[in-house]
């Protein structure tokens, strides 16, 4: 069987965390860096997985580790909306350089 | 050890969890929510009275948790924590309104998080249990239902978080690829090999994201300012001591377990950042008017010290560590308490509400100032004790710039508690007598006094029981 190399998924999702990451550090919209932070979990899934499939010898770990991953990643998007919905019910904005009364 | 004959094991933490569940159901049914809050407390007690010493190191749940005394330590820690933060919120008035009985369920699931967070053994379990105790603390920061400060506080604790903590997942991810196990110890076995070196000190960075952040170590630290500002004060307290604490026990057991053979690699790195640390939150202490803020960038200068035990990486310094959470938690705690209490009755946090305390309030003008004494580590009090056990760790191994730094932060560090003393006793009060605080408040004040008291005068005595 031909598969995709490992390095090539490896660069594939340090892309993806490179992505990620830009995308937390340059977003105004509260929203936009959440799915940011979505990029950068799914990421280390995706390690997860590959290195499961390839080099591990117990690739059951590394399949149970990520369906955990997804179950939080849920449980933190389903939070920092919630949370995302009250600062909007109270300041009526969801960009983060509109959200500034606490400083210095 | 399989996971039915673990349970024998795990009494107090299984109370915890069905005491926050019984939490959320009374809250359905009670009107009176202060109920709920007791119920809270009393189930603490409970677990604590069903906590035992293991006699050796427990692998429990098939080596899911590893309960030694170390993970024990914690667990009376974080008992303890949440007990006091308990009292504290009974006595908070913004929190009097429908959603209360909520709040006291969070903190009995939070007790249990934390008891995961220090006996989590693998890779797996470390992430599941900070995340959860992340996650239950941006519910808590934002509690405030009308609050836009605490509003703003939770996402950007939120947003702090869960990036950190997904740095700190793909820095997981390698490890795992790395020695094919989610198992701690097997990892360092593997990192031994010297292939391993650039990935061992990859990982490590990606480790102190995770934690760094939850510790407020300097390079992320930002959030911690304006959580502490914008978060309901007992939550504040709450969060200035056992996260953190916690955060440490991981780093910790990670640092010992997985990079004990790097220490070389990371100790520099450690004793840079916590340089950092100090200086950034004594310096940035100084201009504050918030209290709430002037506590938090003195609890970032606190990390800093005890980071200082962590980076020397030899026996005292893991102890010095336990000794100086301890202490600091007590010293905290009681501090917050104390602005609870002056918040009440002002309705403000800024400093101003300070000024005359001693006239309008002289028992707690009296706590706080031997609080902030203690925080200062002035002796015969309890911060005296971790300090120099701290500084004693990094003397042992000859890391003098660092001690000199830490002394030198420590002067500055003075300047700015008596600062907050010369306003209670010489400035005069701006308003009448405080009428009297609620009991649970004043039990709280009075139980951290008698700690910060009792561990600075009888450090041997409490020490030799609590590390054996």
């Amino acid at each position: 069987m031909i598969g995709i190399p490992l390095t090539h998924i490896l660069i594939f999702s340090l892309l993806l965390f490179a992505i990620g990451i830009y995308g937390a550090l340059v977003r105004r919209n509260i929203i936009g860096i959440l799915i940011s932070i979505e990029l950068i979990l799914n990421a280390a899934n995706i390690n997860l997985i590959a290195f499961s499939k390839y080099t591990s010898p117990s690739p059951e770990m590394g399949q149970i580790f990520a369906i955990f991953v997804i179950a939080i990643a849920a449980t933190s998007a389903a939070v920092g909306l919630a949370i995302v919905l009250a600062l909007y019910r109270v300041r009526k904005t969801v960009y983060t350089d509109e959200v500034n009364l606490l400083k210095w | 050890m399989g996971a039915i004959e673990s349970l024998r094991y795990f009494v107090p933490e299984l109370i915890l969890l069905g005491g926050a569940f019984a939490a959320f159901t009374l809250d359905f049914f009670l009107k009176q929510k202060k109920i709920v809050g007791e119920f809270a407390i009393f189930v603490i007690a409970l677990a604590i009275s069903f906590v035992e010493a293991p006699v050796k190191p427990l692998p429990l749940f098939s080596g899911m948790f590893y309960m030694d005394p170390f993970a024990h330590f914690f667990r009376y820690l974080a008992l303890g924590a949440v007990a006091v933060t308990l009292l504290v919120s009974l006595g908070y008035g913004p929190l009097k309104k429908r959603y209360a009985g909520e709040f006291y369920g969070l903190f009995l699931l939070m007790a249990f998080a934390l008891i995961l967070v220090a006996a989590a053994n693998n890779l797996l379990m470390i992430f599941l249990a900070v995340e959860f105790v992340s996650l239950l603390s941006y519910l808590l920061v934002g509690f405030l239902k009308d609050d836009p400060r605490s509003k703003e506080a939770a996402i950007k604790y939120l947003l702090f978080g869960t990036v950190c903590s997904g740095i700190m997942l793909y820095g997981m991810s390698l490890l795992y690829g790395a020695a094919g196990s989610i198992d701690l110890l097997t990892i360092g076995d593997v990192l031994f090999h010297p292939s391993m070196k650039p990935l061992a000190a990859a990982a490590v960075l990606f480790f102190f994201a995770g934690l760094g952040f939850k510790i407020s170590m300097a390079p992320f630290h930002m959030w911690a300012p304006d959580v502490y500002e914008g978060a309901p004060t007992p939550v504040t307290a709450f969060l200035t001591v056992a996260p953190k604490a916690l955060g440490f026990a991981v780093l910790m057991r990670v640092l010992g377990l997985t990079f004990w053979n790097y220490a070389p690699v990371w100790s520099p790195i450690l004793v840079i950042l916590s340089i950092l640390t100090m200086t950034v939150g004594n310096i940035t202490a100084v201009s504050q008017t918030n209290i709430k803020r002037f506590l938090a960038y003195s609890s970032i200068a606190q990390a800093g010290y005890i980071l200082m035990g962590l980076a020397v990486f030899s026996q005292l310094g893991d102890e010095s560590v336990l000794i100086y959470l301890l202490v600091y938690l007590l010293t905290n705690l009681g501090a917050f308490a104390a602005v609870t209490l002056v918040g009440e009755a002002t309705q403000s946090d800024s400093l101003d509400a300070y000024a005359g305390l001693s006239e309008r309030s002289p028992v707690t003008a009296a706590m706080l100032a031997v609080f902030l004494l203690s925080l200062a580590g002035i002796p015969p009090l309890a911060g005296f004790i971790g300090k120099y056990y701290v500084f004693a760790a990094a003397i042992q191994v000859n890391f003098i710039t660092l001690v000199v730094v830490a002394a030198v932060n420590s002067i500055v560090a003075a300047y700015y508690y008596f600062r907050i003393i010369r306003l209670m006793y010489l400035v005069p009060a701006s308003g009448p007598a405080f009428t009297a605080p609620s009991k649970a408040l004043t039990a709280a004040l009075w139980l951290m006094f008698a700690g910060v008291l009792a561990l600075g005068i009888f450090p041997g005595f409490f020490l030799t029981r609590i590390l054996g």
